[in-house]
């Protein structure tokens, strides 16, 4: 009952994507992740709810948008614990826990203010080597950037 | 390897590590072939280099090829603000190869990602420096008879040393145990060391180089404490004497052990071992000029 009260506070959607248990401060950083600024469907966003979970958390709903497993892994580096809800009709028809990619690019930084992809406009890449801990190795100048010297562009 | 780029030493496989090692082998035997006559070979280097610029440049011209390139960039169109892109993109009209050392992390990938022909790192920053890293191999093979099962030593700044990092890389495909010695503030990065546990090789880890560490290894490379790394001028001169190598801690030390380095050197190795038939730093510096010649041959498809 009070699950269903806190998912009103942000309205449901008749169709599209509900992205679900991100961190509170990470709400943003999701929208400019997903480039959601320059989305013209309806968004619904919410932050600071209460979550059982997690104490708090923020919410976006898009409609009328699905979108692809990649995209969303994209924010697994700021919001591991996001889920993503597709709905239809106002019903869910498939719920997946987003998932640490691979590899990186476009998102973060590299911390080393020694590489190329710091001074020359190159669009940097990255293997990620410890998906628990969040551990990215630069593909250019192969220096790890760990989770707490991580800059997002 | 035709036109494959070398940028990091794991972009060749084991098996084409050792074609290159064998290829050097045989310009040691015969070390002037007219085969880059056709050629013209771009040397770039941004910042300062004796051997490595000087042994391509003797490969090369024993080789009969043709040099273009700068040996520092103050001259250059780098001056006026030119970006590496547009310096590579430029330069590769002129040249069938580039090699390139720039003190930017990382540059030589990206080098090697917009030119049309095929680059060799000669050293980024204090990321890799794989040519040195073939020859330390041809080295080691030459003077142990063998790659495999041998204990090595590495002395001194394993943080920024760039040519430690690309060794250790490569000798974790021949189940080496390693000896590391070095300040704490100059431990081997954790990046590195991750090769080294991926493969669950051995690896001790020393503050001190003494008789825990000399007459237990097959080869000790050493190195030098590298004032350019560091932004604190006082921070350097407090690690500069850490490790010092003379002849009497050789004692103990096995009929077999080599002494290796990448030079230049500073004062970590004394100059009285240099007469001592384990010293072998000079021939070192010298086998790079055969294992540059295989490189350049190999990449060109000339052999």
């Amino acid at each position: 009952m009070s699950e269903k009260r806190k998912e009103l506070k942000v309205s449901a959607i008749e169709n599209g994507t509900v992205i679900d248990h991100i961190p509170s401060n990470a709400v943003f950083q999701v929208i400019r992740i997903l480039k959601l600024e320059k989305f013209e469907n309806m968004i619904l966003f919410g932050t600071n709810l209460e979550s059982k979970k997690y104490g708090s958390k923020g919410v976006i709903k898009v409609k009328n948008k699905y979108f692809k497993p990649e995209e969303v892994n994209r924010i697994a580096l700021v919001a591991p614990s996001a889920s993503m809800i597709e709905i239809k009709d106002f019903e869910v028809i498939n719920k997946t826990v987003v998932e640490v990619p691979d590899e990186i690019s476009g998102i973060v930084k590299c911390f080393n203010p020694n590489c190329i992809s710091n001074h020359e406009r190159v669009k940097n890449k990255f293997q990620v080597v410890d998906k628990n801990n969040l551990r990215l190795k630069c593909y250019y100048c192969e220096k790890i950037t760990a989770k707490n010297n991580m800059t997002f562009f | 390897m035709k036109n494959k780029s070398l940028i990091s030493i794991n972009d060749y496989s084991k098996e084409e590590q050792l074609e290159v090692l064998k290829v050097a082998e045989e310009f040691e035997k015969n070390p002037v072939q007219n085969i880059l006559s056709n050629n013209v070979i771009a040397s770039l280097f941004f910042e300062p280099s004796t051997r490595t610029r000087l042994s391509f440049e003797s490969a090369i011209s024993r080789l009969g090829g043709k040099i273009v390139g700068f040996s520092e960039a103050s001259n250059t169109s780098v001056k006026k603000g030119e970006s590496l892109r547009d310096s590579i993109l430029t330069v590769a009209n002129y040249s069938d190869l580039i090699v390139m050392r720039n003190p930017l992390e990382g540059s030589a990938r990206f080098a090697s990602e917009i030119s049309p022909v095929p680059v060799i790192n000669a050293g980024d920053g204090s990321n890799q420096h794989p040519t040195q890293t073939l020859l330390d191999l041809y080295s080691i093979k030459k003077t142990q008879n063998k790659l495999d099962n041998l204990n090595v030593a590495f002395v001194g700044d394993l943080k920024y040393g760039r040519t430690v990092h690309s060794l250790v890389i490569a000798l974790c495909n021949y189940n080496t145990t390693f000896h590391l010695v070095s300040p704490v503030e100059l431990k081997l990065p954790s990046s590195v060391k991750m090769n080294i546990k991926e493969k669950n090789l051995k690896y001790y880890q020393y503050t001190e180089l003494d008789d825990n560490v000399i007459p237990n290894v097959d080869v000790l490379y050493m190195t030098r404490i590298q004032k350019e790394r560091f932004s604190d001028p006082l921070e350097y001169e407090r690690i500069k004497n850490y490790y010092i190598l003379k002849n009497d801690m050789l004692e103990n030390s096995k009929e077999n052990l080599r002494i290796m380095h990448p030079l230049p050197r500073v004062n970590e190795i004394d100059i009285n071992v240099d007469k001592s038939p384990k010293a072998y730093y000079f021939q070192q510096a010298l086998n790079g000029v055969y294992v540059r010649q295989a490189l350049l041959s190999l990449i060109l498809g000339l052999k």
